[in-house]
């Protein structure tokens, strides 16, 4: 296993090492970031020429790379064209944007596979028709669609409804905000509600309609009809023989599907205005802004890999069959 | 008088499906008294199965039952899915044909054996694996204190059917139904199996109904057997009136593609041309009679009743359901079928 | 060393769900085509037929396929025929929905319902574009590294590994980026959106071609003296032809999905062109005014996704029905 382990961690380093090179390529070559500095009148020359030096605009590309690199390695990230710590910054944002993606992954797998059982259990009364019929108009709307219709026609009429402002739309925390950490938690709660809302309900969806059908596929099982002939409980042998199997493949698939949430997280934080690392990376693009689309690229990478690596270590513990040697 | 172990009275079962019912049990009635061995004999799709997972309550969803199965007495049809669990595994164990598929692979072989023990007496997971290791040892697995952690797939076939046994005997039911349980085995292990098997019976002292499509392996074990061919019980007897006095041309047919040991070589096998109906209920008339020697024109348009088969005095009642009864029951078991040149097709000879 | 068998194993049943939005898909290799049952013998046509037929006979399916019909042969024809083009500009400034403009109009006077069909037949043409792009290269590379294993195989697999290994979403808007300023720049970004989108069919013809390589069918033909292309081409694509198309299905809404993304955060279409994503970004601030200008776009863009992700679910049950559970 540790063997395993480790030959897979060495790969995903090396591809990793290469993303890097090629999005840095990329952004690197698509246009002159501080443009918009130097058309400024107010901004003297020499100030644009102490940035560029800064950000080794002016040395070759192979050499900027390989700053990059020398410093990333030791977990320095560089600075923004604006002149910030890239790593503290990221750091920052990386939590805004884990409140929400670990609340709305761990959420979304309970509803998936609740309403995934569900409907199992139910195939073909209303109760599945239904279900399967919200788990594809949930897949079908894209992130954006789900977010913004939350906004207008939730959190605006109920808002207004109540004369106080329930749900928060913008931002993941009033701007104001102080004092205690406990005094401070219904603000948080009153923004995150809708964005993790949001990202729940487009993610949620795929892991359901997987849910069922494995599901449906365990209970076709000749050990699930024995484990019915021993006398146990309909319940026992819900979850302990049908359930418990049924999660095999689902859970890998929701490991696997990390990359997939990232995305998603990425377009409600800008939907809602969220200072996380996705809203941060979309300003990063479009600042040809290399070190911050770098530093986005290196913690979301790291993220996959790591469940890549940890779908296939649970797995091998769900399952006694699978063992890597 | 008590009331037999197993009773089924006018048991019928129909699919719906995407082309009509499928009728696959078309009124069968028979009963298991306590320690008997009913085998149940019959090719494919002739029901058998489907007539044990009814008892069971096990048949798909969307089945159709009709009739009566008793358990002592208590009607099983109709019983909610938690009331069946107080006469499952308690009541009456069950072996399913493929051990490589009746099992949990994600669960230790002890882990399930326990669960079936706890499911049903009040004893606690040490005791519950205590008894596993001993239900292990009955059915003939060696290092059953070893073994008792181990995988489902550290098991080969053989090994797993007897620890399908141990958790049909588990609790010390009344009546076993083994459905095919040695037919997905190598000839070699069968025989391993059936010892088990029959230790398990020798412990619980419960009633067994058989069901196989091999005869030799009812010669070994039934008291008495039932035929099925197409959802109905075409013939009922001992072993001795189904071995020696068939009074079905299908038992015979049977009987005659059997090798068996005693005869000098020279005798060809005599296989039944043909097969089964589809769907028997469709067509009127003696479904057997498009593969039958002994066809007649009232084979074609009246379906036979099991009917009384005289035989020796004091024996057991002898039924079959056949207008000839009377007359195949004279012939010599196993030569009513023509001696075919091996063509699987080719009609029977007139 | 990893024991091959398991690695292999886990990579394939892992492989499966990667991307956006995947559609659940049986594990490669539990799915049985029905071109499988027959192996070579089996009638292309009957078989397409039988196919068709399951396909027909699932509700959902045949409202998917009546759906995206009638959508993009009206997005075709109003095209044509209507009063307006999407390109006209009147003096209607934010009228609602009326007999003359059914759908309203925006702030400079342009009738939304032309403009939300040909948004529609836009966002259809790219997707196809990506499609049929992403099914070809992705089958090839699938083949190809499930056919001669081996370094081929290991090499190519890290290059999918490289694609997976950030969100699309952020490549794509990283490369989105790049070729927004381009002109007519639709048919950039099909390219970049199919140069994603193809590792998902090809992880899944590679594990179909693992398993079809051992088939006894296979074996026979290069014992016949086939060659390598020929078995690829005319005895092992054949027999994944049903998961191919059912992911080409999939991608089409998928990548419906990440164009709408790209317009609407502005790095999609550009404006005087349309796409459904491009059009609620400009409504979103008007929803809850003119309510016109947004709830029409949003709901022509859930319509069309969802009638697609229907089909391709739909082919999956026609290609791999689920045992009927009749005789025990």
């Amino acid at each position: 296993m540790l063997a395993y382990v480790s030959r897979r961690l060495l790969v995903s380093v090396v591809v990793l090492l290469l993303a890097t090179i090629l999005v840095f390529l990329l952004v690197a070559n698509s246009g002159d970031p501080l443009a918009l500095l130097k058309t400024n009148p107010h901004i003297s020359p020499l100030v644009v020429a102490a940035r560029e030096h800064l950000l080794h605009l002016n040395d070759p590309l192979y050499q900027r790379y390989w700053i990059w690199f020398s410093h990333a390695i030791r977990g320095d990230l560089g600075t923004s064209i604006t002149g910030q710590n890239v790593a503290s910054e990221a750091t920052s944002h990386l939590f805004v944007t884990m409140r929400m993606v670990i609340l709305a992954t761990v959420i979304a797998i309970f509803l998936a596979v609740f309403v995934g059982m569900y409907a199992a259990v139910h195939q073909d009364r209303f109760s599945d028709h239904a279900a399967t019929l919200a788990n594809f108009l949930f897949l079908a709307a894209p992130t954006f669609v789900i977010g913004l219709l939350l906004k207008e026609f939730v959190a605006i009429p109920v808002n207004q409804h109540l004369g106080h402002t329930l749900f928060y739309t913008n931002g993941e925390q009033s701007p104001t905000l102080s004092g205690p950490f406990l005094s401070r938690l219904p603000d948080y709660a009153a923004h995150t509600v809708l964005p993790t809302l949001t990202l729940v309900l487009v993610s949620y969806s795929s892991w359901a309609i997987y849910q069922r059908s494995s599901m449906l596929e365990t209970l076709d099982n000749d050990y699930v009809r024995m484990a019915r002939a021993k006398g146990l409980s309909p319940r026992r042998v819900l979850i302990r023989h049908v359930l418990r199997n049924a999660l095999i493949p689902v859970v890998t698939v929701v490991a696997l599907d990390f990359a997939a949430v990232l995305g998603g997280a990425l377009v409600t934080e800008i939907v809602f205005g969220w200072q996380g690392l996705g809203q941060w990376f979309f300003t990063g693009v479009t600042d040809l802004d290399v070190n911050i689309v770098l530093a986005f690229l290196l913690i979301t990478a790291t993220f996959v890999i790591l469940f890549n690596l940890l779908a296939d270590i649970l797995y091998a513990f769900l399952d006694p069959r699978i063992r890597y040697a | 008088m008590t009331s037999p172990s197993l009773e089924f009275e006018d048991l019928e079962v129909d699919f719906p499906t995407k082309d009509g019912i499928v009728r696959a049990v078309r009124g069968v009635s028979c009963s298991l008294e306590s320690g008997q061995v009913l085998g149940i004999v019959g090719e494919s799709g002739s029901g058998k199965s489907v007539t044990a997972l009814a008892a069971m309550g096990l048949l798909p969803r969307n089945a159709i039952v009709r009739g009566s199965v008793r358990f002592k007495g208590r009607e099983l049809l109709g019983l909610k899915e938690k009331e069946y669990s107080d006469v499952r595994g308690t009541g009456i164990g069950m072996i399913f044909q493929d051990p490589m598929t009746s099992l949990n692979p994600v669960y230790s072989i002890g882990w399930q054996i326990a669960e079936a023990v706890r499911a049903h007496q009040s004893v606690s997971k040490e005791e519950a694996l205590l008894e596993a290791v001993r239900l292990l040892k009955t059915v003939g697995i060696p290092n059953p204190e070893d073994r008792v952690t181990d995988y489902p797939h550290e098991f080969s076939g053989g090994m797993r059917q007897r620890v399908v046994i141990a958790i049909a005997m588990a609790n010390n039911p009344d009546v076993i139904l083994a459905d095919e349980p040695t037919t997905a085995l190598d000839v070699t292990v069968q025989a391993q199996v059936l010892a088990s098997l029959k230790l398990a019976l020798t412990e619980t002292h419960a009633a067994l109904l058989l069901i196989t499509h091999d005869l030799g392996v009812i010669a070994g074990l039934a008291d008495r057997v039932l035929v099925m061919y197409a959802g109905r019980s075409v013939e009922m007897g001992s072993v001795d009136d189904i071995f020696y006095r068939p009074a079905m041309p299908y038992t015979h047919g049977l009987l005659g593609s059997l090798p068996r040991l005693d005869s000098d070589g020279s005798e060809r096998l005599r296989p039944i041309p043909g097969s089964p109906p589809a769907n028997a209920g469709e067509h009127q008339g003696c479904p057997f009679a498009p593969r039958c020697p002994r066809r007649a024109a009232i084979c074609e348009e009246q379906e036979p009743e099991l009917t009384l088969v005289p035989g020796p005095e004091g024996a057991e009642p002898h039924r079959a359901a056949c207008h000839f009864a009377e007359e195949v029951s004279q012939a010599e078991p196993g030569k009513l079928f023509a001696i075919s040149s091996g063509d699987p097709e080719a009609g029977p000879v007139r | 060393m990893p024991d091959d068998t398991s690695l292999s194993e886990a990579e394939t049943t892992g492989s499966q769900e990667v991307g956006q939005h995947s559609l659940p898909m049986p594990p490669p290799g539990g799915h049985l085509s029905p071109l499988d049952e027959h192996g070579m013998t089996g009638d292309a046509k009957s078989q397409a037929r039988i196919v068709l037929g399951r396909f027909f006979h699932q509700r959902l399916a045949v409202i998917g396929v009546c759906t995206f019909a009638t959508l993009g042969v009206s997005a075709l024809l109003v095209g044509i025929f209507w009063t307006y083009s999407y390109t006209d500009i009147t003096n209607n400034l934010n009228t609602p929905p009326s007999w003359s403009d059914p759908f309203g109009t925006n702030s400079i006077g342009s009738d939304m319902f032309s403009l939300v069909m040909h948004g529609t037949i836009k966002d259809i043409q790219i997707a196809l574009l990506v499609a049929a792009m992403a099914t070809l290269v992705g089958s090839t590379i699938g083949a190809v590294a499930g056919f001669y294993r081996g370094w081929v195989d290991s090499l190519l697999m890290r290059l999918v590994d490289l694609i997976l290994v950030v969100p699309i979403l952020a490549v794509l808007i990283v490369l989105a980026h790049i070729v927004a300023k381009q002109a007519n720049n639709w048919f950039f970004l099909a390219i970049i959106i199919g140069a994603l989108s193809w590792t998902y069919v090809a992880r899944l013809v590679r594990a179909d071609f693992l398993s079809l390589r051992e088939r006894d069918f296979v074996e026979a033909s290069r014992a016949l003296g086939a060659s390598n292309t020929r078995l690829i081409v005319r005895h092992m694509l054949p027999n994944a032809i049903g998961p191919i198309l059912v992911n080409a299905t999939i991608t089409v809404a998928q990548s419906i999905v990440l164009e709408s993304t790209l317009s609407f955060l502005g790095l999609g279409i550009q404006a005087p062109d349309v796409s459904l994503g491009l059009l609620v970004s400009q409504g979103q601030d008007s929803a809850t005014t003119e309510w016109w200008l947004f709830v029409f776009p949003v709901v022509f863009l859930v319509i069309l996704i969802l009638s697609i992700f229907l089909m391709g679910d739909g082919l999956r049950e026609a290609f791999d029905p689920k045992k009927v559970k009749t005789r025990a």
